[in-house]
C-alpha cells in the first residue's frame, strides 16, 4: 500500500499541469427501435491527480452515463464520440482488450446499489481476489491474502472470516465497503463512485464517505463523486461540475460554487437544500421537471424552468463560458443578480413556484 | 445440510409406499379385465380354465388381500410376474432400464449442452441472427413430434446418406459385451472391445440427439430469459468494471446465477424421460422402459404396469433429491434455510 499522503485537496489553484482525466466534448447517443436520442450532449471535465471532483445532477441528467461511456461500459447500442484522455492516453475508440487493462487497474468504478453490485454466488473474498488476479500475476493464495488485507483496509472487522462469506451475509454498508476494497485492489489512479451512498442509511452514508475519503487521501487517488446530493459535494469535493440534460452547466471550486453560483440551475439546487438555521415554512423547489431526453427544448435546455429566461435563451444554447478558472453555461453568467438562497425562495413566493 | 438430506432420505420410503398404493389402486379401477391377457379368447367361456387362472394369479382374492400380498412380495424385492412374458417384472425392468438410462443420459448431455450454449448465445447476441436461429431451433425441437423428426433424421442420415446405422442398440452381428452396468458403451469399454463401443456409440447418436433436441428447446429458452435478467444486474457491470473479459463476465458471473431454474428443468426432464421416451424408443427399436410400459398397458399386464410406475416414481424422487443437493452447490443462499 503506497501510503503517500496527498495534500492536493486545496483547490484548482494548485492543480498540476497535466490532468489525470480530461474529457472534451463527450457525447453519448442511443439508438432504440429507430428513434435516436443523446443522453450526453458534450461534456467537458478535468480531474487532477489526487483531486475530488463532484458531479451533481438530477437522475437522467446523463452524469452516470457519461462516466460509464468514458470507461467503455455503455451498452452496445450506444454511440460515444468526443475525447476522453487518461494520463494523455485517448480512451474513446480504444480496443476492448486494451480498455480491460485500464478498467479495474488504473481506473476503478463503483456503483450505487451495494445489494446488487456483488455476485450473490461468489464469496466476497473470491470476488476481491478476482479483481487482483485480473491485473496482477499472483497465485490464488496471494490474491486471497491481498483480499483479506483490503477488507481490513476498509475497516471490516474479522476480515479472514468475512472473506469466506457470501454477499447476503453482509449488511448494506459492509457490502459497499467490500465493493470499495475491490475497487482499490490494484491501487488505481482514479476512482469513479456513482452515487456510492444513495442506497444506504444516513448513518452508514457518512461512514462510507469517510472510508472513501481516507482511502483517497492515503492512496492519493483522483476521485469522481457522482451524486444528486449537494450536501455530499459540499462536504467532500474540491471542485464541482453541475450537469443538466447531458451538459455541464457550471463548474467551479466548492467554495466558489456555494458562495456565488453563476447558473440559475445551480442557484435553484442550492436554494432547495433544506436548511435548519433558516426556518422556512416551505421548501424551495425548481419549477417544472427536467426535459425528456428525446424532446429537448430549443436554445438553453433549462430555459423553460428558468426565472431569468429571456427571448435569447429560447434560441441560443449558451456555450460553457470561462469566467476565469470557473465555468458557466448561461447567457447571463456575469450579469446575474447577487445570490442569496433565501431571497430566491422569497422571490419565488411571489411567482408561486413553491411546492409544499 | 447433511441433516436436510437425511430428512429427505427418511421420507423416501413413505413416498415410495404412496406411489405403490396409488399405482396399485389405479390398476384396479380400470375397466379392462386382466383375464383377457392371461386366458386365450376361446377358453374364456370355460369356467374351469377361468377359475384356475384366477386362482393362479390371485385374482380371486379381495383387493386388500391382494394389496397386502403385493406389499409383502415387494419387501423381499419381488415385483411379481408379468402376465405376458411370464418372467419376473423386476428381471424385465433390470434388462430394460439400463437401455433407457443410457439413452436418456446421452440425450441429456446433448440437450443440456445445446440448450445452455444456445441460450447463452441467444441472450448475449439478443435480436441478432444467432438469437433468431436459436429460437427457431428451440421451436422445432419442442414442437416437432419425435415420430416426425426421428423418422426424418433416420431417413436422411441412415437411409439416404448411410452415415449412421439404423434402429437398434447394436449391430446384430456383433457380440453383446458382458453385462456389468447394462450400458453398452461402458460395458464394451470395460471389456476392451472398441469395435462394439464404436458401434454402440453410433447407434446411440441419433436417438439421443432427437430426444435431446426436445429438451434443449426448453432449456435454451429458459437460459436465455434468465441470462437477460442476470446480465442487466449491477454485479455484471461491476465485473466488467474490474476488467474481466466478456467470456468471464458471461460464464463465471452471469451463467452461474441462472443455474437454479435450469437445474430444475434438467432434473424434471431427466425423470420424465425415464418412462416418457416411448416414441423415440419405438422408432429406434430401443428396448427401453417406454416401450415396455406401452406393451404392458396395451395388454393390461398389471404387475408390469405397477412395476413401471414404481420405477418412474422412484426416478422422480431420486432426481428431485439430486437436484435439491445441486441447488446448494449452485446457490449459496439456499444453504441457510
Amino acid at each position: 500500500m503506497s501510503a503517500q499522503l496527498s495534500s492536493v485537496r486545496s483547490g484548482a489553484a494548485e492543480m498540476p499541469g497535466e490532468p489525470l482525466l480530461s474529457i472534451r466534448g463527450l457525447r453519448v447517443g442511443f439508438r432504440k427501435a429507430g428513434s435516436q436520442f443523446e443522453a450526453v450532449r458534450g461534456i467537458d471535465l478535468d480531474v487532477a491527480k489526487g483531486e475530488v471532483l463532484g458531479i451533481v445532477g438530477e437522475s437522467g441528467s446523463g452524469k452516470s452515463v457519461g462516466m460509464l461511456a468514458a470507461l467503455g461500459l455503455t451498452s452496445k447500442n450506444a454511440v460515444v464520440t468526443g475525447s476522453v484522455r487518461f494520463k494523455g492516453d485517448e480512451l474513446v475508440g480504444k480496443p476492448a482488450r486494451e480498455m480491460r487493462k485500464i478498467r479495474g487497474a488504473r481506473i476503478a468504478m463503483i456503483f450505487q446499489d451495494p445489494l446488487s453490485s456483488l455476485n450473490p454466488v461468489m464469496t466476497v473474498g473470491a470476488q476481491i481476489a478476482e479483481a487482483v488476479r485480473l491485473h496482477q500475476r499472483v497465485t490464488r493464495k496471494q490474491a486471497m491474502a491481498r483480499a483479506v488485507d483490503l477488507l481490513n483496509l476498509v475497516s471490516i472487522p474479522q476480515p479472514e472470516r468475512r472473506a469466506s462469506q457470501y454477499p447476503h451475509e453482509f449488511s448494506g454498508g459492509m457490502r459497499q465497503r467490500a465493493v470499495i476494497a475491490m475497487a482499490v485492489a490494484n491501487d488505481p489512479d482514479l476512482l469513479i463512485a456513482d452515487e456510492p451512498t444513495t442506497a444506504l442509511d444516513v448513518t452508514v452514508q457518512a461512514q462510507i464517505l469517510a472510508v472513501l475519503r481516507s482511502l483517497q487521501e492515503r492512496l492519493g487517488l483522483g476521485l469522481v463523486l457522482i451524486t444528486h446530493d449537494l450536501g455530499v459535494v459540499a462536504g467532500h469535493a474540491d471542485r464541482v461540475a453541475v450537469v443538466y440534460s447531458g451538459r455541464v452547466v457550471e463548474q467551479a471550486t466548492v467554495s466558489e460554487l456555494f458562495a456565488d453560483p453563476r447558473h440559475p440551475y445551480t442557484r435553484g439546487l442550492i436554494a432547495s437544500i433544506p436548511n435548519l438555521e433558516e426556518s422556512r415554512e416551505r421548501l424551495f423547489s425548481i419549477d417544472g421537471a427536467p426535459p425528456a431526453l428525446g424532446s429537448l427544448p430549443g436554445g438553453c435546455a433549462f430555459h423553460p424552468r428558468c426565472i431569468h429566461a429571456e427571448a435569447r435563451c429560447r434560441e441560443q444554447d449558451p456555450p460553457l463560458l470561462d469566467l476565469g478558472g470557473r465555468f458557466s453555461a448561461c447567457h447571463f453568467a456575469t450579469t446575474l443578480p447577487p445570490f442569496h438562497g433565501a431571497s430566491l425562495a422569497a422571490a419565488s413566493l411571489e411567482t408561486g413556484s413553491l411546492t409544499p | 445440510m447433511s441433516r436436510y438430506i437425511l430428512r429427505r432420505l427418511i421420507a423416501m420410503p413413505f413416498l415410495v409406499l404412496g406411489i405403490v398404493t396409488i399405482a396399485f389402486l389405479i390398476t384396479t379401477v380400470t375397466k379392462g379385465d386382466p383375464l383377457t391377457a392371461i386366458v386365450a379368447e376361446q377358453q374364456m367361456n370355460n369356467p374351469e380354465v377361468v377359475a384356475a387362472a384366477k386362482a393362479r394369479w390371485g385374482l380371486d382374492r379381495s383387493l386388500p388381500e391382494r394389496y397386502m400380498i403385493y406389499l409383502g412380495n415387494l419387501m423381499s424385492g419381488d415385483l411379481g410376474t408379468s402376465f405376458i412374458t411370464k418372467r419376473n417384472v423386476g428381471t424385465d425392468i433390470l434388462y430394460r432400464l439400463p437401455a433407457t438410462l443410457e439413452l436418456v443420459f446421452a440425450a441429456m448431455i446433448f440437450g443440456t449442452t445445446l440448450g445452455i450454449v444456445l441460450g447463452v448465445l441467444a441472450a448475449y447476441f439478443r435480436n441478432s441472427l444467432i438469437d433468431h436461429g436459436a429460437r427457431l431451433f428451440a421451436l422445432f425441437g419442442s414442437s416437432l413430434p419425435v415420430f416426425w423428426s426421428g423418422l426424418g433424421l433416420l431417413f436422411i442420415f441412415s437411409v439416404m446418406l448411410n452415415w449412421l446405422p439404423g434402429p437398434g442398440r447394436l449391430d446384430a452381428r456383433l457380440p453383446l459385451p458382458p453385462g456389468i452396468t447394462g450400458f453398452l458403451t461402458i460395458d464394451s469399454l470395460l471389456a476392451g472391445n472398441l469395435t462394439v463401443f464404436k458401434d454402440a456409440l453410433w447407434h446411440l447418436l441419433l436417438p439421443a440427439f432427437v430426444l435431446g433436441w426436445t429438451v434443449s428447446g426448453t432449456i435454451s429458452r429458459l437460459v436465455r430469459a434468465n441470462m437477460l435478467d442476470v446480465m442487466s444486474r449491477e454485479f455484471v457491470l461491476t465485473a466488467r468494471a474490474k476488467g474481466a473479459s466478456e467470456f468471464r463476465v458471461v460464464i463465471v458471473h452471469a451463467l452461474r446465477n441462472t443455474m437454479v431454474p435450469t437445474l430444475t428443468v434438467i432434473g424434471y426432464s431427466f425423470a420424465y424421460l425415464i418412462t416418457g421416451a416411448v416414441l423415440t424408443e419405438t422408432i429406434f427399436s430401443w428396448p427401453g422402459m417406454g416401450s415396455y410400459a406401452v406393451e404392458a398397458a396395451r395388454a393390461l399386464d398389471f404387475p408390469a404396469i405397477i412395476g413401471v410406475t414404481i420405477v418412474g416414481g422412484l426416478a422422480f424422487l431420486v432426481t428431485n433429491l439430486v437436484t435439491d443437493i445441486l441447488y446448494v452447490v449452485a446457490n449459496p443462499r439456499v444453504r441457510l434455510s
